[in-house]
């Protein structure tokens, strides 16, 4: 349990820095190493499925993709950069306060549970649920990613040139 | 649903919040649309968090896969048509700063 508290504070903390750092890139860096640490989170918590899921895409692709884009999108001047970051503290300031405020409510409040109470399903099947229980996920997943093929390709597409 | 389940679940519960306050506050405040974007990816791993946990809690966490990787699925799609939206508008405004972006104003 302790360990896990840690592994929580740990991620609370990577995301903080991804908000609150200066540059995109270790931005993108930040939120790979939070969607890391929830990996880990995930495999503690039995499931690995969609731990592994979470290491590759979120951590892998979309890291990439954020990457590529901050890598794409033009630099600004140094003037702009000194700007932009003095804006930034200015205005992320009072993220920390925030997070201090709401730690001690939640600490003040001391909520006790209430939630209704459902006994465990035994002997649950990942590939079960997927494919015989929830089918129309699958649908929609598919559906989903055909949309956003379909957006993408509309995003880049080129004018035709005049012959 | 046993007590060490709900102490768990009662542990995990304050971080599930404070990455939702971390990912609104990075939407709310930032002016980069690239950090906008990021503040939205905090925010679904909050939701992430959150479903996994309350799988392993009630001990459905077959079904928590389940969703959670369909979550996933869907935040890629999302995320890589909202960045093609970001680079056309870069493409067209030559910066991302949302201040900047006002050709629907009225």
């Amino acid at each position: 349990m302790t360990i896990d508290i840690i592994i929580l504070i740990i991620l609370t903390l990577a995301a903080l820095w991804t908000v609150m750092t200066n540059t995109l890139l270790f931005a993108a860096i930040g939120l790979a190493l939070t969607s890391a640490v929830l990996t880990i989170v995930m495999f503690r918590l039995n499931s690995p499925l969609a731990a592994v899921f979470e290491l590759s895409v979120c951590a892998g692709l979309i890291s990439v993709v954020f990457i590529s884009v901050t890598t794409m999108t033009q630099p600004q001047s140094h003037q702009e950069v000194a700007q932009h970051n003095r804006d930034r503290l200015g205005r992320f300031k009072f993220l920390p306060l925030i997070i201090i405020l709401v730690v001690l409510t939640l600490v003040i409040l001391n909520l006790k549970p209430t939630p209704p109470l459902t006994i465990p399903e035994a002997g649950e099947d990942v590939r079960n649920i997927i494919w015989n229980q929830r089918p129309f996920d699958l649908i929609g997943q598919v559906l989903i990613l055909l949309a956003g093929v379909f957006g993408v390709v509309i995003l880049f597409k080129e004018k035709p040139k005049d012959e | 649903m046993n007590s060490e389940a709900l102490q768990l679940f009662w542990s995990f519960g304050p971080f599930v919040i404070l990455l939702s306050v971390i990912g609104i506050y990075c939407i709310l405040v930032t002016y980069n649309l690239i950090r906008a974007l990021i503040g939205v990816e905090i925010l679904i791993k909050a939701v992430t968090l959150l479903i996994i946990v309350v799988g392993h809690v009630t001990g459905h966490t077959a079904l928590a896969q389940a969703l959670v990787i369909t979550l996933i699925v869907i935040e890629v799609v999302v995320i890589a048509v909202a960045v093609g939206i970001v680079l056309g508008l870069h493409h067209h405004h030559d910066s991302l700063d949302i201040r900047k972006l006002r050709n629907l104003k009225g």
